[in-house]
Order: structure tokens, then sequence, then C-alpha cells
């Protein structure tokens, strides 16, 4: 275990009173102390948003990425150096709106990455608009008249998507969340990590309160079984009367995308030689084209 | 007398027919006998039917371009004789199967040789396969213009051996069998003549795999994109040679990870590149400034095709110019080249890596479907592998990074140039964002920080002009007519320049090999030393010549431009030179 001040940064947040993101922070440090990954040995990678800023409050490698956009600069960084822990950041709108696309991609992609998902079911960072996690009624600025679609089941979708890890974390249980971030990053595949955090500035519908009388333990219940797949799918529908957190499910089974790409088996490509190719190779290369 | 080794032979057909395999698998027959070759490959957007021609023009002297007149049609449906006869000169030939039909009346008008052979009759009876029928066309070719068959019986051994050797017999005996009917009954009667020049071997490639040789050759490992047309090939090519070279090539859900894919690699200290064309450019646009931002070293290509939307997908244009230039918001540092040639390609690519680490910002290479599609035979030593030289420019090494303290990724340096660290070592721990940020790399939105990172990164801009070419001169100094070009139509101009200066106007070119950022001050004295300025583009606003104005304050006399898709051609340019009009050109004064 190493001492979590080691990851203090100098930068002062600019996160209200309150707010969940100071929980999943700690977290992540507690994760990485407990799991004795040294700052220079991972990279956090986030997108734009309130959450999103929190590569700048923790003393690690940090690449704060465009909106939506932090999963394709994650896997082409794992790509690249996959002796690097690459651990995703970012909101809701980040993860389950504007990155979508990518979500998906990198769920069935299954490289070795961590993704946690500050999900508070609004947009905070724009000043409170409605997000794809926002229960359907949702009022906000863009949704005066309540929200109009069904929320993203971020759960049901990640196991229709083949993700290989699924957990769901609670902001205000920062102790369960690291422990949860920890199996995540010790989990070989694409982990997806989706917490339950509060937006005191805007959510009023989805407060502390509300989550805290909502969450339950998986792990508390001795028949409920993370491999089982079907299972699994049945309790990701939980949400309106009671929501499960812990991990949800998990295939060990399944290689990393990067253990089955051949260039990478002599090691981590950035430490491999950009040159050294001898003349025999390049007249080869010519010869094609003879 | 016979016409030795001057020649343009086009195949045309529908797609799925074997145009481009038969016309690429001919020019490297010639190519291998010591012939110069260029070879033209059109097609449309569509895996069956349609109509696609490949042209390939043979001659004793290098050549960088091909030309309007044909001297062989191979027309293997009834649509190709109608769309091409026309271009067939007076005493060429037009070598058809039998069963295609079409009215014979105005070809022989037009003093053309009708040369029909039962091709499809001896590919059935010769090889048992009816497939073969481009092989009996092929043979038919090199039998009328006496072209040795050794070199056919080479091509084809060589094309099919994968295919086992029946097929290799079958198509050597149908070859063989055209070649012998087809010299016996009309080579007499065919003026042009294929004669094989023993020599040096040369290399017969496109536009495409030179950028990816180039970027091999530069230590290129990684590639991420999405497939487009035409810059698919070059994903396609690196992805031929992972295994060779260790490259690792991903090709993701779309372009705006493609290119964000590369930067998570480069950022983490590999060379990586991505490809697209003019849309999926469009979608790169926000990733664009990120890269520039964030100071992360990228090489980009960009092959041009028609646009706007979707345009015209498998015709060319030289219209992503401004938009390069200027794409994504806010302002930072970018570098673009723009090569003309395939020995350019090479060039530009292994330069674009040292170019992108020196500054530590994108470098855009621009590619066009012409130059990336069409083949050029060369010397095989042009690409010159083991001169690239890999400058990882401000890279700090592992001895480096030990004896670091305090480091900060956005150092404030004279140059603007700041020591870069791959994430990874103990002694240099550091965040960098998209957002403005401190030379540590927090975010600020403090006045001083904002202008000395928007002056530190500008000022790299500002250093890049050095390493900057200037255009290229062709021709002879002094001149009545000065060509102004850039990139894939440098063969044309090249070529128009040398049929003006054998009888006039004098003429000679400017070429723009590269375009961002550039000594404008020089430039100005380049266009100033111009009796007249002729801009060539293929695009409907002349955007090198807008850009030229702007930047110079000259402004062009004429503007030859081009945007129907088709490249242009030497004759075209003489032509709208001379005062003749045609139709597919614009010329404005």
């Amino acid at each position: 275990m190493l001492d979590v001040k080691l990851f203090n940064s100098p930068e002062k947040s600019t996160w209200c009173p309150g707010c969940g993101d100071f929980g999943i922070l700690n977290a992540v440090k507690q994760a990485l102390a407990m799991l004795e990954i040294y700052p220079h040995e991972c990279i956090i990678v986030s997108g734009i948003g309130c959450g999103s800023k929190l590569p700048h409050y923790i003393r690690a490698n940090g690449f704060n990425i465009l909106h939506g956009r932090a999963l394709p600069v994650a896997q082409g960084l794992k790509l690249a150096n996959h002796d690097l822990n690459v651990i995703v950041t970012t909101g809701d709108g980040d993860g389950y709106g504007i990155g979508m696309g990518h979500l998906v991609h990198s769920m069935r992609r299954n490289l070795d990455i961590v993704h946690i998902v500050e999900d508070n079911q609004t947009y905070g960072l724009t000043k409170g608009q409605y997000s794809p996690t926002s229960d359907k009624g949702y009022i906000t600025t863009t949704s005066p008249d309540g929200a109009i679609e069904q929320a993203v089941n971020p759960m049901t979708l990640a196991i229709a998507a083949g993700a290989t890890f699924i957990a769901r974390g609670f902001a205000s249980e920062p102790k369960h969340l690291a422990k949860l971030i920890a199996e995540g990053i010790q989990h070989k595949g694409y982990a997806l990590i989706d917490v339950l955090q509060p937006c005191v500035t805007y959510n009023k519908v989805n407060t502390n309160a509300w989550y805290k009388s909502h969450v339950y333990h998986l792990d508390e219940d001795p028949g409920y079984d993370p491999t089982n797949r079907f299972m699994a799918f049945e309790r990701a529908h939980e949400w309106a009367e009671k929501i499960p957190v812990g991990v949800l499910y998990r295939d060990e089974t399944r290689p990393t995308y990067e253990a089955q790409v051949p260039e990478l088996a002599a090691g981590p490509l950035v430490k491999q030689p950009l040159d050294g190719h001898g003349p025999e190779v390049w007249e080869k290369i010519k010869q094609e084209f003879v | 007398m016979p016409i030795v080794n001057d020649l343009t032979i086009k195949i045309g057909g529908e797609a799925g027919q074997g145009v481009e395999s038969s016309g690429a698998g001919f020019a490297k027959a010639l190519a291998r006998a010591g012939i110069w070759i260029y070879g033209l490959q059109d097609y449309m957007s569509r895996i069956r039917g349609g109509h696609n021609f490949y042209q390939i023009r043979a001659s004793d002297q290098e050549v960088w371009t091909f030309r309007d007149a044909v001297h062989m049609l191979l027309p293997f449906t009834p649509e190709a004789v109608e769309r091409h006869w026309r271009e067939v000169v007076p005493g060429g030939a037009v070598l058809h199967d039998t069963s295609i039909k079409f009215d014979p009346a105005p070809l022989r008008e037009r003093g053309l040789k009708l040369f029909g052979l039962p091709l499809l009759k001896i590919a059935e009876e010769q090889g048992g396969s009816r497939i073969m029928m481009n092989t009996a066309a092929l043979g038919a070719v090199a039998g009328i213009t006496e072209f040795d068959f050794a070199y056919i019986d080479d091509i084809i051994t060589t094309n099919f051996k994968r295919k086992g050797g029946p097929i290799v017999e079958g198509n050597l005996k149908v070859a063989r069998y055209a070649y012998d009917v087809a010299r016996e009954q009309f080579a007499a009667d065919y003026e042009w003549k294929l004669v094989a020049r023993p020599g040096p071997q040369r290399m017969l490639l496109n536009g495409n795999q030179a950028i990816a040789l180039g970027a091999i050759a530069a230590g290129c490992r990684f590639i991420s994109g999405y497939p487009m047309t035409p810059a698919t090939s070059i994903l396609e090519y690196m992805n031929s040679k992972a295994h060779l070279f260790g490259i690792v090539c991903k090709q993701t859900e779309d372009e705006i990870s493609g290119i964000l894919t590369a930067i998570g690699a480069a950022h983490a200290g590999v060379r990586a590149m991505s490809a697209t064309s003019g849309g999926g450019f469009s979608l790169w646009a926000e990733a664009l400034g990120f890269a520039g931002m964030t100071e992360t070293p990228l090489v980009l290509v960009d092959s041009q095709r028609g646009g706007p939307s979707t345009g015209l997908p498998t015709r060319t244009e030289q219209s992503d110019l401004a938009f390069v230039l200027h794409a994504s918001h806010g302002e930072f540092p970018r570098i673009v080249l723009a090569p003309g040639t395939i020995e350019e390609c090479f060039h530009a690519a292994a330069r674009a890596f040292n170019l992108a680490e020196k500054y530590q910002t994108p470098v855009i290479i621009m590619q066009d479907l012409t130059q990336s599609n069409s083949i050029r035979s060369i010397d095989k030593d042009r690409l010159d592998f083991e001169a690239v030289r890999i400058d990882r420019g401000a890279l700090l090494t592992g001895e480096e990074l030990d004896r670091i303290e305090d480091y900060r990724r956005h150092l404030v340096t004279e140059s603007g140039i700041s020591p870069r660290a791959v994430p990874g070592h103990p002694n240099a721990v550091y965040v960098t964002t998209g957002d403005e940020h401190t030379e540590y790399g927090f975010i600020t939105e403090e006045s001083d920080e904002r202008r000395a990172q928007m002056q530190k990164r500008m000022r790299k801009q500002e250093l890049a002009v050095q390493d900057m070419r200037l255009p290229l001169r062709y021709g002879p100094e002094d001149a009545d007519v000065t060509f102004v070009g850039w990139g894939s139509t440098y063969g044309a101009l090249r070529e128009a320049v040398d049929v003006l200066n054998l009888d006039g106007p004098r003429a000679n070119l400017l070429q723009f090999t590269e375009i961002w950022p550039l000594d404008w001050e020089q430039v100005r004295a380049q266009l100033d030393a111009a009796r007249s300025l002729w801009l060539v583009e293929q695009n409907y606003t002349g955007q090198l010549g807008n850009l030229l104005r702007a930047y110079t304050g000259k402004a062009m006399d004429k503007r030859i431009l081009k945007y129907d898709g088709r490249p242009i051609s030497a004759d075209e340019i003489v032509a709208s030179v001379r005062g003749e009009v045609r139709e597919e050109v614009t010329v404005h004064a």
C-alpha cells in the first residue's frame, strides 16, 4: 500500500462543495495506492465536464481530451504502451452521449483499460441540462416539460455490447468504490465502472439521499453470480425501486485486444526501436514493385 | 517507319471485368522490359458494372503523366467503344472481341484500324475459362505491337503463381495463342511497336504506396483510420507490412476515432499517422486543433476527391487546400506538404514525421485521387530508404529524464519548442489538456498564461518557415508563361512546359511542394520574376491562387481550372494557353 498523499496534486479543484466528484477522486487515489501503482505508471484520460477535470487534481500522468473523445485516445495510448495503466474518467454526457459510438466499440474491442463514468444524470458544467441518463420526466432548462426520452441504461448496454467487466459504484461510498476501481484495474480487458453521484447544484431529484435510499450491495446476495450473463442482465434492469452496486458482471475468459496483436508480443510498441532495418529489407520491399 | 515505345493503350470495361488488373499486369510487363510507364486508373463508386478504364502510357523517356491521345483501345464492352473511340488517333487501333457490337462506320471514317479477334473463344478453347479473355486481349496487344513474348510469359507466371500451375499454364497458352494470331493477322498493319530495353530494374508504384513506404522508412509504427476512398490503400499497405515492420494498424469505428487513436499513440511516444479523404478530414477537424493545442506530433494524409459532401467518391480534385489550411477553430501551428510525384510522396512522408516531432504539431500531407492511384515507373534508387534520417526533435531521452527536475511539458522557450517527455518516467509525471494550460499543463484562464502559451505555440510556426521548401522551378528561367501549381498536377504541367517550349510560347513552372508555412517575401520575389502567371488547379475557385494573393499581394494573370473530377492533362493545359476552348477546362482572366 502506497501513501495516498503521493497522489496529491498542487491544483485546487473547481468542484462545488459536496460534489460527488470528490468521492470519486479519493477512490481513484485509494485504488492506485492499494495496488501500488505509482503516478508515473498510470495515465488518467478524461473528456470534458466537471468530472473530467479529475486528471488535474491527482498527481499522475493525465491527458484531458475533447468532449466525448477520451476513449479513442486511451486506446491509442494503450496500444502504444501497454505497460501503462490507462484509466479513463468521463461524465455521463461524455461517455453515454457524445461519446456513445466510441463506448460501444471500446466494449467489444476489450483493450485493458478502466472506464469510470461519473454519472450524475445531469450536464453540470453547462449549468444543468438533462443528460442521456436523466430519468424520463426530468425537468431542466432544455427539457422544461420533462425529458421525453427514455434514459440510457449503461448496465444493460454494456452487457449487450460485450464489456468484460461491468460494475456500479456510489460516490458517497468511496471505500467500496475504491475496491471496485482496483478490481477494474486488475481485470484484463475493458472495465466499466458507472458511478452514481449527486450533482448538488443542479440535480434536485437524484440527490445523495435518493441514491442512499435506492442502492443495495450485490455482494451481500450470496445467490448472485456475476459470471452469469443472464442473471446480470436481469439485475441490470433494476433502477426505479432499488439499484444494485458492486460487480454486476465479469468475464475473465476473453483475451484482451492487445494480447492478440502479434506486433505487441515483443513488448510495448514505444519501447521497440524505430529503425535498424538493413539494406536487404529495403531491397526486398523494392522487389515487390519491380 | 514504325513508332517505337511511344504509345498509349486504353482498356475499358465494367467493374469486375478485370480492367484494372489487366492494365496493371501489362504495365508491369512493360516496366520489366525497361520501358517507362505511367498508368492512370479511372473507376466508378460501385463494385460491379458501370464503366472503368485503365490507361497505360509507354515511352522511351521517363514520363510523369498521361496524354490524351490513345493509340490502342481495348474495349471489353460496347460502351467502352462508344465512350473512347474518338480519343484514338487516326491510324490507331481498336482491338476487340468479335462479339462486341458497335457501328464501325464512324471509326473507319476517322481512320481507325478495327482488329476483331474471337478473344472469348480463344480463352475458352485454349485455357478452358472465359475469365482468361483479358489474358487473350493482352497477348494480342503484345502480338500486334511485336513486343517480346518472354515478358508476357514472365508476368503471367508471376501474377498467377498463387493460383497454381494449371492456371498459369492455361493463361500462358491463351496468351501465346492470341499473341501469334494477332501478330500474324494485324502486326503488319499497325505502326506502333513496343521494344524491350533491358537495363536496371525499375519500381512501378502509386503515390499512396510511396507515402506508406516513406512513413515506414521514417519509423512510423502506428496507423489508425477508417476506410475512405482514395486514402484507404495507405491503411491497407501498412497492414500488409505490419508483421514485417512491427506496425500496429487499427481500423477504427469512424474517422474521429481514427485521428484520436493516433493522437493517443503519438502522445505515448510512437510515430503515428492517420489517412483519410476530405469527408473524413471534416470529421477530424476538432481533433486536429486538439493535437495543435496539446503539442502532439502527428502525421495526417488528406487524399482529396471531388467534394463537397460525398461529392465524387472515385474522382479527383484539389479542393481541400483552403479547408486544410484553416480546419479546426482557433489558431495553432500546422505544416502542410503537397508532394507532386511518387518520389516526393515518399520523401514528404518521411520528412513529415521529423517535422511533426521537431515542431510538436500536426503535419498534413495533401494527396489526391490521381496521385493516390496512378502508377509510374521510377529508378529504384529514387527511393533511398537508407538515406532517411530519423530526427525526434526535443524528445527527452531516458538519461535526460533521469536528470530532470521540475518538468514542464509546455515550458515557454525562445523557439517555442518545449522538451517533450513520453509518459512513464517518475521525473516527468504531467498532465496536458486541450484547455488553455500553464507550462505544467494545468488548466488556466489567466491572461498572462494565455498570452505566453499562445505566443509560444505560434513561434513554432514562425520558426518552421526556415525548414519549408520554396516552390521549385521547372523549365527555363526566362519564360512568357509561368505556370503556378501544386500537388499531382506537376506531371501535366511539366509536360505542358516541354510541349510549349518546342514551338512557343516559352513556358516554365513554379511548383509548390510545400504550402504552409512559407516565407512569403521570397515567394513574392519568385512570382515577381514571372512575366505572366498562369494558375493551374483542380478546383473551382483557384485556392492556391487565393492564398498567394492574400499573402503576397500578387494576383494571377490567368487561371486554368478544372473541377469535373478528371485529372487535367498536359494537352488541356497547352490548348488553354494557346486559346483553344476545351469544355472540360475553365480559363479565367
